[in-house]
């Protein structure tokens, strides 16, 4: 006997968890940026390889978890918040996971060493980079929370403090940025012009995967305001 | 008259099967809508449920289920038209019976959302054009009890709102709202218990000889909410006792708070629900009884016998207890995004709206009034996600399940006349 009325048909399924499980994939993926970065640094192909397989399965489940989400969340939806913010959070988490395999992709087709000297500059921007990308998470963890006190009260002020940390976090990133890009310009003869435009492309990639989280922090911050 | 004289008791005991029958259909579905928002929201178990239902139901049903059982009984029918045929009432009663009894099993087979209410309103009014004449029929109550269709769940969604805004602002967004949803569950159980019995007990026991008048039934109506309170801060101290909530975990503090007063408001909403849902059984089977106890007088002015409503009560308990603790445990699992606190408002806001519904005598679905209260509490930022597709889904039932009912009562009410003349 089918069991089906109104009632349960109201219930649409809660399309925060799944925003939750798309960004925890996407920041598995975020995660593994430095370790490819370090690889490509340490002449051995195969960590590339493997870190830039595991970055590709995670973009395909984020992908598949997006497209599973979209589904369920069709206009007729009615949500404690503007249900287009969400689509907009969803499309930003997603380009961190694009970002990641693009940079993986890269490390993948073309040897991407740099002189020594720049390794540590590198390693403090990408690092800092996927700590903005942390912090969204750690935004992104609390969301349950802010869907049963209805997005208001001292848990969204503490969500509040948490996305100006993650403009913080994305200021300094820019920093971070200029000086590795500074360091990249004086020794682009060393590197070779390819190379230097590659990285400078590079570059901006590691720096979008913080932009992006902050562009979602900020999206956070128009789901509080309502 | 002669028929009645001679097939009465068959009759009446046909009425009582049919009513049996409705009941149990009633009991079988439509308790599980009731208590849906309860279950689903974590903090009631279907058997807590069940034994919920059980003995609030029964009491809806006798002690405030007379108003609506009347308006089913002898509102929708103008009764000066058949008084010289009044075993066609009887017929046309039964008739509507077996059908929206025939047309609830058939439905809830399918899946379709039906109401209940709008099945027997809808037979009731098909038997009465096919049979007597579109002029029998009481089309001024008729538009009446429409409109209350419409103007309940709206209601039901105001209230759900006011209510859900005012926790939202005295205990969640307070700075600690573990202590502050300690310190305020009882006045909202007050609330509960105060508006509910008030609305009950004001001139509306009539049928068992009580008669307060108004500070009588103020009075009585603020004790029962001051237990209801007790009971209440009570059941919080002991689920919260030794339990400290820190910053990190104050929501999860809160629903502690709310989770035992979800039992409270299973009761208000069985209580809610019997009294006005039951009267959709047994409302023809006292219009049976009363014809056949007069000899045919169809304009009497018998009293709701309190026997008839207890046997729609008891009606609606074998149904809960054959196959709607099925449907309640699949409507709890489905509905996950309540939490206690916004269970607790959607709850409360539909018990409130169907007990004055109850009161004023107009017969309204429980389950859309649900809805509606759901929403409420949607549209106060309370719930995850709400498909609002169902809107869609309510006018539909509208729109089959009155001509359904209708047809079906019409074809009946032929047959039996057939049959028995």
């Amino acid at each position: 006997m089918v069991i089906k009325n109104p009632l349960m048909q109201l219930f649409g399924q809660s399309p925060f968890k799944p925003l939750q499980d798309h960004f925890k994939t996407v920041l598995e993926a975020a995660n593994e940026v430095p370790g490819l970065l370090l690889a490509a640094q340490d002449n051995t192909s195969n960590g590339v390889g493997e870190s830039r397989d595991r970055i590709y399965a995670l973009e395909n489940e984020a992908d598949s978890i997006k497209n599973e989400l979209r589904s369920h969340l069709p206009k007729t939806m009615y949500l404690p918040v503007d249900r287009r913010e969400l689509l907009v959070i969803l499309d930003l988490q997603d380009s961190i996971a694009d970002t990641a395999q693009d940079i993986a992709g890269m490390m993948v087709v073309r040897d991407m060493k740099l002189p020594d000297l720049m390794h540590a500059p590198l390693m403090d921007l990408t690092n800092r980079c996927v700590d903005a990308c942390n912090q969204l998470g750690s935004i992104m963890e609390e969301m349950d929370q802010l869907v049963s006190v209805g997005f208001r009260g001292p848990e969204a002020d503490k969500v509040m403090y948490m996305i100006d940390e993650l403009n913080k976090i994305e200021t300094e990133t820019d920093r971070h940025a200029v000086n590795l890009m500074k360091i990249l310009f004086e020794h682009e003869e060393e590197i070779g012009a390819v190379s230097t435009i590659m990285w400078d492309r590079v570059i901006h990639w590691i720096g979008d995967l913080a932009n992006f989280a902050e562009r979602a922090g900020n999206r956070h911050r128009l789901l509080l305001a309502r | 008259m002669e028929l009645i004289a001679l097939h009465g008791s068959t009759l009446l005991i046909l009425a009582i099967i049919f009513g049996v029958f409705m009941t149990w259909g009633i009991g079988a579905n439509d308790v599980a809508n009731a208590l849906g928002t309860s279950v689903g929201s974590g903090a009631l178990t279907v058997k807590t449920a069940i034994i919920v239902a059980a003995i609030f139901e029964f009491a809806g049903a006798s002690l405030a289920g007379s108003s609506v059982t009347k308006t089913i009984r002898k509102g929708i029918i103008d009764p000066e038209l058949i008084s010289d045929s009044p075993e066609l009432l009887i017929f046309g009663m039964l008739a509507a019976l077996l059908a929206a009894g025939c047309w609830l099993a058939l439905a809830s087979t399918r899946g379709w959302p039906v109401s209940t209410t709008h099945s027997i309103v809808g037979a009731i009014v098909g038997f009465a054009v096919a049979g007597i004449g579109v002029e029998a029929v009481n089309w001024s109550k008729i538009s009446q009890i429409v409109a209350s269709w419409v103007v309940s769940p709206v209601l039901g969604g105001g209230i759900a709102f006011v209510l859900m805004l005012s926790i939202q602002r005295l205990i969640l967004k307070s700075d600690n709202p573990f202590f502050s949803a300690v310190r305020y569950a009882p006045y909202y159980l007050f609330l509960v218990g105060f508006v509910i019995s008030l609305v009950t007990i004001f001139k509306g026991l009539k049928h068992l000889d009580i008669d307060l008048n108004g500070i009588e039934s103020t009075a009585v109506a603020a004790a029962i909410g001051l237990i209801t309170a007790l009971i209440g801060k009570r059941a919080v101290g002991r689920a919260t006792a030794n339990e400290n909530f820190g910053a990190d975990d104050m929501t999860a503090g809160v629903e502690r708070v709310f989770a035992p007063m979800i039992v409270f408001t299973a009761c208000a909403m069985a209580f809610a629900h019997g009294s006005n849902d039951v009267a959709n059984g047994v409302g023809p089977l006292a219009a049976v009884y009363g014809l056949i106890q007069t000899g045919g007088e169809v304009a009497q002015h018998l009293p709701m016998p309190t026997w008839i409503l207890a046997l729609g009560g008891a009606g609606i308990v074998l149904g809960l207890a054959t196959y709607g603790y099925r449907v309640m445990r699949t409507i709890g699992s489905r509905i996950t995004s309540l939490t206690p606190t916004s269970g607790f408002c959607a709850t409360v806001s539909a018990a409130l709206t169907v007990v004055i519904a109850s009161r004023t005598a107009m017969p309204v679905s429980t389950t859309h009034i649900a809805v509606g209260a759901v929403m409420g509490v949607g549209l106060a930022r309370g719930i995850a996600a709400l498909d609002l597709r169902v809107i869609g889904s309510i006018f539909l039932s509208w729109i089959v399940t009155l001509p359904a009912g209708g047809f079906l009562a019409a074809a009946f009410f032929f047959m039996l006349k057939g049959i028995f003349t």
